[in-house]
């Protein structure tokens, strides 16, 4: 067996640009013209926001979509490679936020606090999914769900009670270090009419480790350890007779989910500068993954951008639309009514429906078909 | 039974049985298999050919009895741990991954074997090794046409092919085919017996096969089992076994001509 250099690699081992790209992308790339354009125009878009966009609104919408891109496409290995369905993804999301919060607050504002937080986050969350992978992946699917929502439920209840160390239902409120906070300045000057300051910084932070959690989860799921998920999820019986220790794989699967997702959660905690249930550990961001990854299309990982960005800029900007909209329409019977800004959640559940119903495969599944 | 003993037998079974309720699907079935041998297994329908597959591959827990490989015990092991010992099954109903191509489907099989399942971070196809193997293995079945045909889109023969494939790519010491022409039109299965011949004369293999037409059985095997109501009831030479008189009543009913 040769071992070649474990980065840029592609299929026909060229060294061009072409292949450090699908190295990049470990050979998986978009397929789809349209959906190639998408992907830049949201990568660009954030990486540009804090010199594109003033206010608070669009950073912090940004720094939400860095960090749901992570856990959705996290959530999606598990859910769309492997064929697993899980409850417990919030729960280690809340564990990473709860690991650089607690010890923020606790151990003072420093890189070594959040360093310490992240290292225990990632622990506990790596044990709780082995423990929950042993227990009950060798049983049955959907006994692996129940368990998955048992534990979580347990955990959002503990988080509750333990509240002189988790801050109970508010949660907890800490400090970053200096370099992140909005009063540094790394350069006095502001660049392109914006001051690079510690929020600056923060939010970069967040860009450039989600993009790389991005790319190393896909290159995990386009791995040979990602193709025998694959395997798992279209015949599992075959996998195991092939010779595949299907309850190690899945094991695995859900304990590398859970990592990424513990980065995300922390991430999450970083930027909003604290940490409570709603923001990490409760069940409807639970569903709003599932929502981003059905949207998005399953088992594609580009799927998790187009969904989380989509789904999060609706829920920051469907209220604001609507409302402009309200004011246009005024005088007229009914209408403005119906798109008044308090009816923007019904609309939103009417954006999924239609979307699921049309494109059964999601957005990316439709776009790759388009281009067949 | 010495470990040390001269030849000991690529797989045995040392009264296997399996109950379901009060139904004994293999009733007490001992046998050896010996390697560069290929017997096959006859018998009725629901005389438990499958079933006793089933035990051997670990698919189904026996009720009582062992099964050894190389002199092993290995009753207990979950299927993907006999794998792991060389016991290689290809299913009677075709039963492969239906939206990977075919190259990524004998892939599957090959990195099994390769061990290179456990690779995170390398991209799969930067594995020039593992997809010439495929490659190859694909050619041997003449599916290499076919090889980014998904089994879904594939032709119920390209996928008995793909079938033996799989099990070709295993690599192991015991090949169980089961039905492997089944549903196969006529100019298909000489493919697959060819297949089959071309494992059987690699030294060291031993070769079980489920196999129903007569004309298949005679030309292949050097030994025949016959399997009637879940036992063992004939087992030696093809010739001796099909002329006798437990086989012509059990198998071929009383009296039927089989010349």
């Amino acid at each position: 067996m040769s071992r070649s250099p474990a980065f840029p690699l592609s299929a026909d081992g060229g060294r061009t640009s072409g292949s450090l790209l699908a190295g990049f992308l470990s050979s998986d790339l978009p397929r789809s013209k349209v959906l190639t354009v998408i992907l830049l125009a949201i990568l660009l878009a954030l990486a540009a926001t804090p010199f594109l966009f003033s206010g608070s609104l669009p950073l912090s919408t940004a720094a939400k979509i860095c960090v749901f891109i992570v856990l959705v496409a996290s959530y999606d290995l598990l859910l769309g490679y492997t064929g697993i369905v899980s409850f417990a993804h919030t729960m280690f999301f809340g564990i990473g936020g709860y690991g650089v919060a607690i010890t923020l607050e606790r151990f003072g504002a420093t890189w070594i606090s959040i360093a310490t937080g992240l290292f225990v986050a990632l622990f506990l969350s790596a044990l709780l999914a082995i423990a929950i992978g042993l227990l009950s992946l060798r049983v049955r699917a959907i006994f692996f769900s129940m368990i998955t929502l048992a534990v979580a439920s347990a955990m959002a209840v503990l988080a509750s009670q333990l509240s002189t160390i988790t801050g109970g239902e508010d949660g907890l409120s800490f400090q970053l270090p200096v370099e992140l906070r909005p009063a540094f300045r790394l350069l006095p000057e502001p660049v392109l009419g914006v001051a690079i300051n510690g929020r600056l910084i923060a939010y970069y932070l967040l860009f450039f480790v989600a993009l790389l959690m991005f790319l190393l989860l896909l290159r995990i799921v386009n791995s040979p350890f990602g193709r025998v998920l694959q395997a798992i999820r279209e015949n599992e019986f075959r996998a195991e007779a092939l010779g595949y220790r299907v309850v190690a794989y899945r094991t695995m699967a859900s304990v590398v989910s859970a990592l990424a997702a513990t980065v995300a959660g922390a991430l999450m905690a970083l930027w909003l500068r604290y940490n409570g249930p709603d923001t990490t550990l409760s069940f409807s961001i639970m569903i709003d993954i599932l929502l981003m990854v059905v949207i998005g299309g399953m088992g594609t990982m580009y799927g998790s951008v187009i969904g989380a960005t989509l789904f999060l800029l609706a829920q920051s900007y469907l209220q604001v639309l609507m409302d402009a909209g309200s004011k246009t329409l005024a005088g007229i019977p009914v209408l403005p009514n119906l798109i008044h800004p308090d009816r923007w959640l019904l609309w939103l559940g009417a954006l999924f429906v239609i979307s699921v119903y049309a494109f059964p495969g999601g957005i990316v599944g439709r776009l790759r078909q388009a281009e067949q | 039974m010495p470990p040390s003993a001269v030849a000991i037998p690529a797989l045995e079974t040392r009264g296997l049985t399996v109950r379901f309720g009060g139904h004994v699907a293999v009733d007490n079935v001992s046998c050896r298999f010996t390697s560069g041998t290929l017997t096959t297994i006859v018998g009725p329908n629901g005389a438990g050919k499958t079933t006793y597959f089933n035990l051997v591959s670990g698919q189904l827990r026996a009720t009582s009895g062992q099964v050894l490989v190389e002199g092993e015990e290995i009753t207990l092991l979950s299927p993907s741990a006999r794998a792991k010992r060389g016991l290689g099954r290809a299913f009677q109903m075709t039963n492969l991954f239906p939206d990977l191509t075919a190259l990524e489907n004998v892939r599957l099989a090959v990195q099994c074997r390769a061990e290179a399942g456990w690779s995170l971070f390398r991209v799969w196809s930067g594995r020039r090794d593992l997809i010439e193997k495929a490659e190859e293995v694909l050619e041997r079945v003449r599916l290499s046409d076919k090889r980014h045909v998904p089994p879904k889109a594939l032709s119920h023969g390209d996928q008995r092919k793909l079938e033996v494939a799989l099990l070709i790519a295993m690599e192991p010491k015991v090949f169980m085919f089961d039905e492997p022409t089944a549903g196969m039109s006529v100019d298909e299965v000489p493919t697959v017996l060819e297949l089959i011949r071309d494992i059987k004369q690699r030294k060291d293999a031993t070769v079980i096969l489920v196999e129903h037409k007569m004309d298949v059985v005679r030309s292949l095997s050097d030994r025949i089992i016959v399997l009637h109501n879940g036992a063992l009831v004939a087992d030696g030479d093809p010739a001796q076994v099909i002329a006798s008189p437990v086989v012509q009543e059990a198998y071929l009913g009383v009296g039927a001509a089989n010349g």
